[in-house]
């Protein structure tokens, strides 16, 4: 097994019942990289991630983290993991450094990295803050801060800006950027097509509990860049579509001197497109999170 | 097992139950209670300590149960107990942790019904070892309704039964004979007749046999309330 692999799954199956929820996941994911999982609701991203963190067992298959082949991951692994999951899992009536208290103490990491970690996800003026008084959004940064507290290996994000306003979603990007250049292995669930092109190396796409695609996002829309046009905007409002082609320079040009253009752009699709024409449908299908029912 | 994260687990409630009023009143109500019906209420030929051994029965059979079921229901369900399993905390730690922090808060609970009631010397010892008795079974009892409980509402649905049979039973049992043949193969009512005789205990075999009845279903209860749900 390849020693840079810290996340690997062999023919993953995950059955509820009589519901086959994940069908023959294969994934390898390298250090330092940030995967994604992207898939609408139902799709069995959340079934995965909890297979990962060993909070099922899968019907059939093997997960190895950090290069250990294991049935079911065993708690000495966890202490190189960091989660952010859907369920944020704070004490709500004791304050930040209270919540992050608890964990230096189990970790047994030093005190002085609580104030740290709570200025890396700019909750230092909220430490005394009790939990039941946070926004959704610090609530969500201190979720942060509790994780990568420990300096984990591997940092499993499921949905981490689910229903936060962008500026808070683009902040918590930036933590996750930030751990990615120390190395850490980024594993992240979401069905923000944008957050998955902007922070991740690669993305498998997953619908009905298949992956139906797998690569770097950049990759994946140019494979799927049938159309391969160009749309130009003119100043006049007209709307041009040219090849994208060495015989579409000249009118490019053209353009270009006549100082004509207002806008310009490629038709390449981007993972939503992508996602829609290989199953018919869009990341953000609202359907019942079918694993959901049986917890 | 690690001592450490047993140690974080106990400081964690601490903190926590000094705001969590619901709990905290639970510790407090009996022997604040016993204190004052103890010191102000006066009748002829009132048995010694009645207000005392009264309330600290209830005590053993509400307190340490219901506290241990609330925390562990709450824990379970706002997802920390699962958060805290997945930081590499054994149940057995969690459950280590809390226990002893329920435990050592009756005890003191205990020792204020010991100093209301004027115990000196072997009494006193001997009320805190009936107490220290009774509040170990009953916070087996509330880890078993705990594990088993999906959150809160249906934990406190299951404990307000329990915990009136063990409390209120002993009660009732001074007046009723029928329900003191009932109450007998209850562990409040054992530990409430030792109380009662403390000075001239004597133990016979099926008082003990109760008592490790009690305390083996109160297992029983709670492995098979681990066994399903594994705590998370």
């Amino acid at each position: 097994m390849n020693h840079n692999l810290q996340i690997h799954t062999k023919d993953i199956t995950m059955h509820f019942q009589n519901t086959k929820v994940l069908d023959n996941i294969n994934l390898s994911i390298a250090k330092g990289e940030i995967f994604g999982l992207l898939g609408p609701s139902g799709a069995g991203k959340t079934t995965l991630i909890k297979i990962l963190t060993g909070q099922l067992k899968p019907t059939s298959g093997v997960v190895s983290l950090f290069g250990k082949e294991k049935e079911r991951i065993e708690q000495e692994c966890m202490s190189q993991i960091g989660m952010v999951l859907d369920n944020t899992g704070l004490y709500e009536r004791l304050t930040c450094y209270d919540n992050l208290l608890l964990f230096a103490r189990i970790y047994g990491i030093d005190k002085s990295e609580i104030n740290i970690v709570l200025q890396k996800v700019g909750l230092d003026d909220a430490a005394k803050k009790c939990v039941n008084k946070l926004s959704k959004g610090m609530k969500q940064r201190l979720v942060f801060a509790r994780a990568l507290m420990h300096k984990p290996k591997i940092l499993f994000l499921d949905e981490p800006t689910s229903g936060l306003d962008p500026v808070i979603a683009s902040s918590l990007h930036s933590l996750v950027m930030e751990e990615k250049n120390k190395g850490t292995t980024v594993f992240l669930t979401t069905h923000n097509m944008e957050e998955a092109t902007k922070l991740c190396d690669n993305v498998a796409l997953l619908n009905k509990g298949e992956i139906i695609e797998l690569g770097n996002p950049y990759e994946l829309c140019r494979r799927y860049n049938h159309q391969n046009k160009l749309i130009i905007l003119t100043k006049s409002g007209e709307q041009i579509e040219l090849m994208n082609q060495a015989s579409s320079a000249m009118r490019v040009a053209d353009f270009l001197s006549n100082n004509e253009i207002e806008s310009i752009h490629s038709t390449e699709p981007n993972l939503e497109t992508v996602f829609m024409e290989l199953t018919g449908r869009g990341l953000d299908t609202d359907e019942h999170e079918k694993s959901s029912r049986y917890f | 097992m690690n001592m450490k994260k047993v140690a974080a687990i106990f400081r964690k409630q601490l903190k926590d139950t000094l705001k969590n009023k619901e709990v905290l009143i639970q510790f407090i109500m009996f022997p604040v209670i016993a204190t004052i019906m103890q010191n102000s209420i006066r009748i002829e030929d009132m048995p010694r300590n009645y207000f005392v051994i009264l309330f600290a029965t209830m005590y053993i059979g509400m307190s340490p149960l219901t506290s241990t079921a609330s925390i562990l229901a709450e824990e379970k369900e706002k997802n920390t107990l699962r958060v805290l399993l997945m930081s590499n905390v054994k149940a057995s730690e969690y459950l280590l942790g809390v226990g002893s922090y329920i435990f050592l808060i009756c005890m003191l609970g205990s020792v204020i019904f010991a100093v209301v009631g004027q115990y000196r010397g072997i009494e006193f010892v001997l009320f805190l070892s009936i107490m220290a008795l009774g509040i170990l079974i009953s916070i087996l009892i509330g880890a078993g309704i705990g594990t088993l409980s999906k959150n809160q509402m249906s934990a406190t649905s299951v404990t307000v039964i329990v915990m009136l049979i063990f409390s209120f039973l002993p009660m009732i049992a001074m007046f009723n004979e029928g329900v003191a043949k009932v109450s007998r193969f209850t562990f409040s009512q054992q530990l409430n007749d030792w109380l009662k005789g403390i000075g001239t205990i004597s133990i016979h075999v099926d008082t003990i046999g109760i008592l490790l009845l009690n305390m083996i279903v109160a297992l029983l209860i709670f492995v098979l309330g681990y066994r399903r749900c594994k705590l998370a």
